[in-house]
């Protein structure tokens, strides 16, 4: 079992998360192991043939659209319902019928609504769930979860009177509540504010550096990027999964994105003659044109350069913005950087244009509606 | 065969006791349904004097002591179909079904946290009944009532109508989704036991020991085959998704 009944302990300014209760008690290199997955509903297919891993320690995002299966999968591995085909291995238990009070009892899930008793307060939610789990010293735990969600103050107060953002925190000290080796976590930063998002963004770093195993559902990508490791995307079947990095340069070329004072005049003439260069394309006029720069999703070194070919109009003067496609952004800036001096450009920036994980699952979605 | 975990059905129990006192809608359940079926019974037999044969008398007395048995059948049927509907309302059912409590468990819990403030109101509206009748009613009447078979009926019958009640109105509330056709159905679940109670007060039924105990007997079967029932449709699957376990 985990250090000192798995309480909560002091770390810094803030309070971190004790290691994980059950943490040790299995021994294997994943905490979760999904294989070939399936889940039938009557003839709805909700989660087809899905295979995964979670390694230990391990904060995984789970991405998909409304109805991609993510809380099927979610209930699934949280021992709510049975899969229709395949298996699964949860905190070193198989996820069978008779190992389920096992996992149970290593997992925690925080489901999208809060799922608090509203005439209940505060304390006696949690002091319900930790009587459920059976949990030593349960005042202290109690305290230790609300302080780590920020909620002391709020103890006594009726869950009812609670604004949304309270619940998900009291929602959220319930699912640390048990210390849980797995934690399942569906949206849990919906409606709350930003300061109360980033409190949770570091509350969930917190657990990933204690060695305790997230499972994010989330359909902040941004959220998904900071915070996770590694991550899958679901439209009934995994699309995708890997660290956010692969699945960019996966999908996208590398790119250099530079904006000028004013539009180039030729700069066909001025990159073209760049080894490091394979393609270059408009941007849009930097200011504006820096964030149309983002808004070039999937644009690869084999598209041909459209629109607006001079990144703006030189007549018009103005800022101009391209997009360069390279093998290596460093190793090209420099040349790019000289290039653009000898035309006699005044160069504003020279930056790598980054592909959010926003963009790898538009296009990952996308697809797929090409393709059906 | 799951073992119960005593420590978790207490939890249950006691997260449900509070969220009876603090629900109107509960407290209003469990002081007028008492106070209804206990005026008229009470004013009634004050108001007996026993002019007439005795046989009269007796179909009198049990009918107003057989009157009092809708109590334990009204209160829990009207919460206990609340109990698990509520739950998927709040949605706190999901997260509750997460935690290592069995499903034995938290059903033991809920119809405990029923049958308790259920059979107590009953057995004090009868002690109030009874008290009454000791210092305001004709002692002919009074002695009566001590002495009729229905009293002693009374005390097996409070807490087997009761425990069928609750179990009917767990096997509604698992399956619906939507509080007030729970407990509507739950109501028209209960009427079998106020029908037969009532061919009993009015003697369409003869109440003789061996019928009084054949109906405990009966109720005691019916009592823990609901409880099986219950207990199969409580399934993890069924409540949360609302589809039968493993269906494809």
């Amino acid at each position: 079992m985990g250090s000192d009944d798995g309480a909560l302990e002091h770390s810094g300014s803030g309070r971190r998360y004790g290691a994980a209760a059950g943490q040790q008690d299995w021994v294997g290199p994943a905490a979760i192991e999904v294989s070939h997955l399936t889940k039938k509903f009557g003839g709805r297919t909700a989660v087809a043939d899905v295979s995964f891993s979670v390694a230990r320690g391990e904060v995984f995002g789970f991405l998909g659209p409304n109805g991609a299966g993510k809380t099927t999968t979610v209930r699934i591995l949280g021992t709510l319902i049975a899969p229709t085909s395949g298996s699964a291995v949860v905190a070193g238990f198989p996820l069978t019928q008779a190992s389920a009070a096992e996992i149970r009892q290593r997992i925690s899930v925080m489901p999208e609504a809060p799922g608090l008793y509203r005439r209940l307060t505060v304390t006696e939610n949690l002091e319900f769930f930790a009587r459920l789990y059976g949990l030593a010293h349960r005042e202290a735990r109690i305290k230790e979860s609300l302080a780590a969600v920020n909620l002391s103050d709020r103890a006594n107060d009726s869950c009812g009177s609670l604004s949304k953002g309270l619940r998900q925190r009291v929602a959220l000290a319930r699912t640390l509540l048990s210390d849980p080796a797995v934690m399942f976590l569906d949206e849990p930063t919906t409606g709350l504010d930003p300061v109360a998002a980033h409190e949770v963004h570091g509350l969930i770093a917190a657990l990933r550096d204690r060695g305790v195993t997230v499972f994010l559902t989330t359909h902040r990508l941004d959220e998904a990027e900071r915070l996770c490791d590694r991550v899958a995307i679901m439209n009934s079947s995994l699309r995708t999964i890997g660290r956010p990095d692969e699945l960019r340069q996966a999908l996208f070329s590398r790119s250099l994105a530079v904006s000028t004072a004013k539009p180039l005049a030729r700069p066909d003439q001025v990159f073209a003659g760049l080894s490091a260069v394979h393609g270059w394309r408009a941007a849009g006029p930097a200011g504006g044109g820096l964030a149309g720069l983002s808004a070039v999703q999937g644009w690869r070194a084999t598209d041909p350069p459209g629109g607006d070919a001079a990144g703006g109009d030189p007549a018009a003067g103005g800022t101009a913005g391209y997009l360069l496609t390279v093998t290596d952004p460093a190793q090209a800036a420099p040349g790019v950087t000289r290039a653009l001096v000898a035309a006699g450009a005044d160069v504003l920036s020279i930056t790598e244009s980054r592909h959010t994980l926003e963009d790898v699952y538009l296009e990952l979605l996308n697809d797929q509606e090409g393709q059906s | 065969m799951m073992s119960i975990n005593a420590a978790r059905v207490g939890a249950v129990i006691r997260k449900e006791l509070t969220e009876f006192r603090r629900s109107r809608f509960v407290v209003a359940t469990m002081v007028v349904v008492p106070l209804v079926f206990l005026v008229f019974p009470t004013v009634a037999i004050l108001a007996q004097h026993p002019a007439g044969p005795s046989a009269s008398l007796d179909q009198g007395v049990g009918f107003f002591l057989t009157y009092l048995l809708v109590i334990p059948v009204l209160i829990p049927s009207t919460i206990a179909a609340y109990s698990v509907v509520g739950e998927r309302e709040q949605g706190t059912l999901e997260p509750m079904l997460t935690t290592p409590v069995s499903r034995e468990e938290i059903l033991i819990g809920k119809a405990a946290a029923v049958l308790i403030p259920s059979v107590g109101i009953a057995y004090l509206v009868l002690g109030i009944f009874l008290a009454v009748l000791r210092f305001g009613a004709d002692p002919l009447v009074a002695a009566a009532v001590w002495h009729s078979p229905y009293l002693l009926a009374q005390v097996f019958f409070i807490p087997l109508l009761a425990g069928w009640a609750i179990w009917i109105c767990l096997a509604i509330s698992s399956k619906a989704s939507d509080i007030r056709v729970a407990q509507q159905l739950g109501a028209l679940a209960s009427l079998p036991p106020i029908a037969l109670t009532l061919l009993l007060s009015y003697q369409v039924i003869n109440s003789t020991l061996i019928l009084a105990a054949s109906l405990v007997g009966a109720l005691l079967v019916i009592d823990c085959a609901a409880y099986l029932l219950v207990s199969r449709l409580f399934d993890r699957e069924r409540l949360v998704s609302g589809t039968k376990p493993g269906s494809a």
